[in-house]
């Protein structure tokens, strides 16, 4: 993987994903403060994010940080070139010749695979409006695999905005590369693309559709929980229509299977009730700790970084 | 004897089995209804053939090459090109439907990058028959190419 680039979780085979994710598990110790590595001292990794993000981009510039690298970044998305009419073809040709590696998030989909054929360093897709978000989709297969011992003999239910839901679109086509079995559960309106129904097809994906989570959580190994992205819906009043049909309460979990995990992205707004934090089954803020220590295995893998797992 | 719609063309190209009703997209693919386009081009549109109904461009003193025709095909897959000099085939061809479709087609998705930076659209074909493209930048497939060209 060093020198690639990764703007789609298909840019993967398993075995780069299975590898990465092994090399994560060594990277934990690091992520956490209990050793240091200097792994990637002298590379410099530019964080290039045109909108908003909490643990995309502090998880990369602390992954960065922790391999021993250092990190570049702009401040504020509206303080950039692209404020002034630089294209954004323009300004990853200057980002990419002060870096090692652009970690892109960008609100239009297919920005990173724009990024990636006018950079002359790998470009990471930290998320492309609602197209994909490939190092969320390792993070949850890495959580996915610590909780229940593989990835693959598990079933996921995937809940909430599976239209607008990059994590969503990668996470399925990594899901379906794995050959695990997997149930998309979303009003109507919010159900999974054509285009990404039509990718599973095409993989032989193990997928059903449905629309509560009432009829399928006695099945569920996985569940896993998004956001209705009210930001991605071009009429409000659809959003409304959907706002808060999903809410997980430990109630509802007591009908799940034995050992059932609930992850989430993050941010949660009100998707999953917050007695449900303090259970067994919450793994979503581990979810989210685990994006360092993946992370840290991703860029050390595309910046060619050795010695550290 | 039958008589012919289209007079016949000494020097040029003739394009025929265009779908029916596509003739002006054709043209305006091939770039014929730009000012600056001096040949004469005539065109029948709707005429009957075996298939149902066709249309047939006829453009004078110019050949064009295989590149420029086969940007038709997304939207005539069925159209001959007739390359003809003193008033005889030279060389007949079918249209091709290329593997990849550069700047030709806009990309249906709104949200795409390509439609809010200076860039050239790219397209694989990912089904000739009937013709579909997917975005080489967002994925979302076009299924009316017709409806989407530029």
């Amino acid at each position: 993987m060093t020198g690639r680039h990764l703007c789609h979780i298909s840019d993967l085979t398993v075995a780069d994903m299975d590898r990465t994710l092994d090399a994560a598990e060594h990277m934990v110790p690091i992520a956490q403060g209990q050793s240091t590595t200097d792994a990637a001292h002298g590379k410099i990794l530019a964080t290039l994010f045109f909108e908003p993000s909490t643990r995309t981009r502090l998880s990369f510039e602390s992954a960065m940080h922790r391999l021993g690298g250092n990190v570049i970044s702009v401040a504020d998305s509206s303080s950039s070139s692209s404020q002034k009419g630089e294209t954004l073809a323009d300004t990853v040709r200057m980002v990419a010749s002060y870096s090692d590696a652009i970690v892109i998030r960008h609100p239009r989909e297919g920005a990173a695979r724009l990024a990636s054929r006018v950079s002359r360093v790998p470009i990471i897709n930290g998320g492309d409006g609602a197209g994909q978000h490939p190092s969320q989709t390792l993070t949850d297969l890495f959580t996915i695999r610590k909780a229940k011992g593989n990835i693959k003999d598990n079933v996921v239910t995937i809940a909430g905005d599976l239209k607008y839901g990059r994590t969503v679109h990668s996470l399925a086509l990594a899901l379906a590369a794995y050959g695990t079995q997997m149930i998309f559960v979303a009003p109507e309106s919010l159900q999974v693309p054509a285009e990404t129904r039509a990718s599973l097809l095409a993989h032989g994906a193990r997928a059903r559709y449905a629309n509560k989570l009432e009829e399928v959580i006695a099945e569920t190994d996985v569940l896993y929980m998004t956001r209705i992205q009210k930001e991605r819906f071009p009429d409000l009043d659809e959003y409304r229509k959907v706002q808060g049909v999903f809410h997980v309460t430990n109630r509802l979990l007591a009908d799940g299977k034995k050992g059932i995990i609930v992850m989430h992205p993050l941010p949660r707004v009100g998707e999953i009730d917050q007695s449900v934090d303090d259970t067994p089954a919450a793994k979503y803020f581990e979810q989210a700790a685990n994006g360092v220590p993946v992370r840290m295995a991703l860029l050390a893998e595309t910046l060619g970084v050795r010695g550290v797992a | 004897m039958k008589e012919l719609k289209v007079q016949p063309i000494r020097n040029g190209t003739v394009i025929d089995h265009i779908t029916g009703g596509k003739a002006v997209t054709v043209m305006r693919i091939l770039g014929l209804l730009r000012p600056g386009w001096t040949s004469t081009v005539t065109a029948a549109m709707n005429v009957p053939s075996s298939n149902g109904r066709k249309d047939i461009l006829k453009i004078e003193d110019r050949e064009l090459d295989a590149g420029e025709v086969n940007k038709i095909a997304l939207i005539a897959p069925n159209a001959t090109i007739n390359i003809i000099r003193e008033y005889e085939v030279a060389r007949k061809e079918h249209v091709q439907i290329p593997e990849k479709v550069s700047g030709l087609v806009k990309c249906p998705n709104p949200n795409c990058v390509t439609n809010h930076e200076p860039i050239k659209t790219q397209f694989l074909v990912v089904s000739k028959d009937p013709v579909r493209l997917q975005c080489g930048y967002c994925d979302r497939e076009v299924h009316e190419v017709a409806d989407h060209i530029v």
